[in-house]
């Protein structure tokens, strides 16, 4: 058993885990953040994307010991413009991938502003503009199987800067 | 036969307004809550065990090391597990009995009738014990020989009488021969593969035992059949069993029955005591639920110069499992599309230890449409035809196969409207002629055919003196927007403000909806709306003559619902005003009901609307895709850039929702022509690529911008005129691309998904 303290949405927070247990089921099952959703636990879907210290990560493929003293947003500490882009856009059906698309988003707008080249960028010198195509490779981690790409590529477009 | 026309007046104008989902907020933000999302005090945790053969007994099952784990609670088997009842035999006369996914009392029994049927569940205190657990137990088997090759199968196939509600073949003149005379005619095989719905949530439960009273959160399409199915399974009245599912994370068939996931969860509670619940890993969603059959497929053509087909043959053959399946009405869009002279429809099964297959997205549509809309696609090429052009020429005027009238058609209208907006007369016709740099550009159109159906429901109504209105009924939200659609409806047909009406759904202990399957929720909650609005506008005119208020001297018929109230050319009141007079609080209403006798009743109308319906006209849902490809000719890779739909689903209640759902279709139809595909070993019977890595469904990068569009032209026969929008958007997409395909590059892939190297 570890011990680990994380700020969870701005709270702080303590448990007591195994080792093995991914940040995933540390939040769902230890904490009762259940905003992060469980589509695979293997890192294909992206069902489970989480921002650490504002990076997207999957928590699925996170232990929880590796994040002892980081600051995790979950879905549920999400206030950003995306969301109502979302509704406008009808960016989901179910509503399944929607934590984990949004997070997702979040993540990579911030990388893009950071200049990171995704491998649709032409040239990696310089800051690629994000058109529909960069959105696209970007987001390609987070599967919609209700099929809402469209919406979610219009939400992201809207609010990007 | 038309209905009569709703009595409410459309002054909101609700009734087809892209409106936000009124769950929008709720999804966004994480507050929505899924079924293993529930808490609970001393939940426990499960996971199962997969048989590894295909057909056979357990000579043992050796649990000691998993038991002996801390944090186990108990390890279930056939040795120990507590006795269910086995699934009841499907009956027409019950059509809960269609829960039942397969004829296996699974942990009642030692027999495996597939590789993955569970064979234990191991249950302890926290996921990560339960999956070591499970990951312990040592089971040996006596394996007994098993047939689970389908291809080698083949020649055992035997001809299929129904598809569950429609007749499977059907056959008229003497096509074979038609087909021998034709001046230009196609004689093609085609074949698909397996497919798994991998709705992104899988299947979960949370199940928790109070006495013989049963809480069950479960991911699932049918609450009611859910609820009845573990009833009878687990020995207890139905009405100690709540069914609660406000919020189902996908479907798309793979949820419509009960699956053992969903009885062990029920089981391991019972057994331990505890609350239990099972997520089930996105393996054990492919070994224990069925997917969609693979098929083989042959669609022969026979035509005049002219492009007049005479012979139509379309045959397929598919697989269910030697434990349960449900049939696959592959050929059933083919007796409705083209006139054909002579026709020859035929489906055949062969019967395997796999795995019971199931519904999945425009079950037999979804696939027999790739196969005759690539048919059609190569008849128009030997013609040297444009393809548009060959689908307007044989257009029916009444269903070519029995005679029968269409309820009513569009199809030519999808076919024009979307080959104006897709530019489609710029198409240079042969294959190969159109580039975009390296890039080889291809033009595909296909149609999409899906019949309609209507199911009984049944929901209550309440208005209340402050104005607002809240409908209640079980019905499902997987992503179609249902709660949102029928709000919508209320607030037309009262002519209440949207906002102020409330929909409650998702819990058996609300009357019972209908289950979401065939695409028939919308419609068919849409005929209980009209309905129990048209009784509570009544109770409202019968209150206000009983309270002395103006309104009740004007006759109902000459009032219409608007503006919050009843009103007549010369004025009226508002409902808030005839309540408060009257000293009442609310205002209630119901249809359907839960009683024994009204279920069967309803059930005896269903059927007999049914066979009626069936007997009078032909009724569906259609549309046209339109497709671009480019392919690398290097590489043989596939990219769509650019897609346009127009559907005939009837009336559109939500503009945004219906475009959704028809999206969503789409999008699924290009997993399927491109690149999904279950893979199971020919030698075991074991699905090999039980995962989302090797299983491609498509990602962001695959989906161009989709041009949706509707006709909007309400079915004269249908209850506010809907047709259901949830499955017509997959049918004819693996057509499309295909057919995009080959005018890319000249070559036909007749086996689906076409991937690239197919194309070298
Ligand atoms: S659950 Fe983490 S990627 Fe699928
Ligand atoms: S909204 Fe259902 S999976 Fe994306």
């Amino acid at each position: 058993m570890v011990e680990i303290r994380m700020r969870v949405n701005g709270a702080e927070v303590s448990a007591e885990l195994e080792a093995r247990v991914s940040l995933l089921d540390a939040l769902r099952v230890r904490l009762g953040v259940t905003g992060p959703k469980k589509g695979c636990d293997q890192g294909a879907c992206g069902a489970c994307t989480v921002l650490v210290d504002g990076r997207r990560i999957l928590s699925c493929l996170a232990l929880a010991v590796q994040y002892d003293g980081s600051e995790v947003t979950t879905i549920e500490g999400v206030d950003h413009p995306l969301q109502a882009a979302f509704v406008r856009h009808d960016g989901f059906q179910c509503g399944y991938c929607t934590p984990g698309q949004i997070c997702s988003a979040i993540g990579m707008l911030a990388e893009h502003a950071a200049g990171a080249p995704s491998a649709a960028t032409e040239h990696v010198a310089g800051a690629p503009a994000l058109t529909r195509t960069e959105i696209r490779e970007r987001m390609s981690g987070n599967l919609c199987r209700c099929g809402a790409y469209n919406g979610i590529v219009a939400a992201i477009e809207e609010v990007a800067p | 036969m038309t209905q009569a026309p709703p009595a409410a007046v459309d002054t909101a104008g609700v009734l087809g307004r892209p409106v936000d989902r009124v769950d929008g907020t709720a999804k966004t933000s994480g507050a929505v809550r899924f079924s293993t999302d529930y808490p609970y005090p001393d939940l426990a945790h499960a996971a199962l065990v997969c048989a590894t053969v295909a057909r056979g007994r357990i000579i043992s099952i050796d649990t000691a090391a998993a038991t002996a784990l801390p944090g186990v609670l108990a390890v279930l088997t056939h040795e120990n597990a507590p006795t269910m009842n086995p699934p009841r035999a499907v009956t027409l006369l019950d059509l809960s009995t269609m829960a039942a996914s397969s004829t296996v009392n699974v942990l009642n029994t030692d027999e495996v009738h597939w590789d993955g049927q569970p064979v234990a569940v191991a249950v302890a205190t926290s996921p990560e014990a339960a999956a070591e657990a499970a990951a312990l137990v040592r089971v040996d088997y006596q394996a007994s020989p098993s047939a689970v090759d389908f291809d080698a199968a083949l020649p055992d196939a035997v001809e299929q009488k129904n598809s569950m509600l429609a007749p499977a073949g059907g056959s008229k003149g003497d096509a074979e021969r038609a087909l021998a005379e034709a001046a230009v005619s196609v004689d093609l095989r085609f074949t698909t593969p397996g497919h798994n719905h991998n709705a992104l949530e899988p299947h979960g439960t949370t199940a928790a035992w109070v006495g013989d009273e049963l809480t069950v959160h479960d991911g699932t399409q049918s609450i009611e059949w859910t609820r009845r199915h573990l009833a009878h399974r687990f020995g207890v009245p139905v009405s100690n069993v709540r069914v609660i599912a406000p919020f189902v994370g996908g479907g798309f068939g793979g949820k419509a029955r009960v699956w053992p996931g969903t009885v062990l969860a029920v089981l391991a509670a019972r057994a331990t005591g505890r609350p239990v619940r099972l997520l089930l890993t996105r393996e054990a969603v492919y070994r224990t639920v069925g997917g969609r059959t693979p098929s083989v497929q042959r669609v022969a053509l026979g035509a005049t110069a002219s492009g007049r087909l005479t012979a139509l043959v379309h045959t397929s053959t598919t697989l269910t499992g030697r434990a349960g399946g449900s049939p696959e009405q592959v050929v059933s869009q083919s007796r409705h599309l083209y006139a054909a002279k002579h026709m020859l429809l035929r489906q055949s099964q062969v019967t395997l230890d796999l795995l019971p297959n199931t519904s999945m997205r425009a079950p037999g549509e979804a696939i027999g449409t790739y196969a005759l809309e690539a048919a059609i696609d190569e008849l128009a090429h030997r013609l040297d035809l444009d393809p548009v052009e060959l689908r307007l020429r044989n257009e029916p005027e009444r269903d070519p196969l029995d005679g029968k009238r269409f309820s009513h058609r569009r199809l030519r209208a999808a076919l024009e409207v979307g080959a104006a907006r897709f530019g489609w007369a710029g198409r240079s016709p042969d294959p190969r002629s159109m580039r975009d740099g390296r890039w080889l550009v291809g033009w595909g159109v296909a149609a999409a055919y899906h019949p309609s159906w209507q199911l009984p429901a049944a929901l209550t109504l309440r208005l209340s003196a402050d104005g607002s209105v809240v409908l209640r009924s079980a019905l499902h939200e997987m992503g179609m927007g249902t709660a949102t659609a029928q709000a919508q409806i209320v607030a037309h047909e009262l002519g209440v403000p949207f906002e102020s009406v409330r929909v409650e759904h998702g819990d058996s202990a609300l009357p019972s909806g209908p289950p979401a399957g065939g695409s028939a929720q919308t419609a068919s909650l849409a005929a209980a709306v009209l309905s129990v609005c048209a009784e509570l506008r009544g109770a409202v005119h019968a209150l206000a003559r009983r309270s002395g208020s103006p309104l009740g001297r004007r006759p109902l018929a000459g009032l219409a619902a608007r503006d919050g109230g009843l009103f007549g050319p010369d004025g009226g009141e508002t409902y808030v005003e005839v309540l408060t007079r009257a000293g009442r609080a609310h205002l209630d209403a119901s249809v359907g009901g839960g009683s024994r006798l009204r279920r069967f009743a309803d059930q005896a109308r269903f059927m007999t609307r049914l066979a009626l319906d069936g007997r009078r006209w032909v009724r569906a849902a259609s549309g046209a895709h339109f497709c671009e490809v480019r392919v690398d000719p290097d590489t043989g890779e596939v990219r769509v850039s650019r897609w346009v739909g127009v559907f005939d689903i009837g009336t559109v209640v939500n503009a945004k929702t219906a475009a959704s759902q028809l999206r969503g279709g789409i999008v699924m139809g290009l997993g399927l022509a491109l690149g999904e595909h279950t893979l199971v070993d020919p030698r075991t019977g074991r699905i090999m690529n039980a995962n989302l890595s090797e299983y491609h469904v498509p990602v962001h990068a695959d989906v161009p911008e989709l041009d949706v569009s509707f006709l909007d032209d309400p079915d004269p026969t249908m209850p506010l005129g809907v047709l259901g929008a949830g499955e017509v958007g997959i049918t004819g997409v693996g057509g499309a691309v295909a057919n995009a395909v080959f005018h890319a590059t000249g070559r036909r892939v007749y086996d689906l998904p076409i991937t690239l190297d197919k194309l070298l």
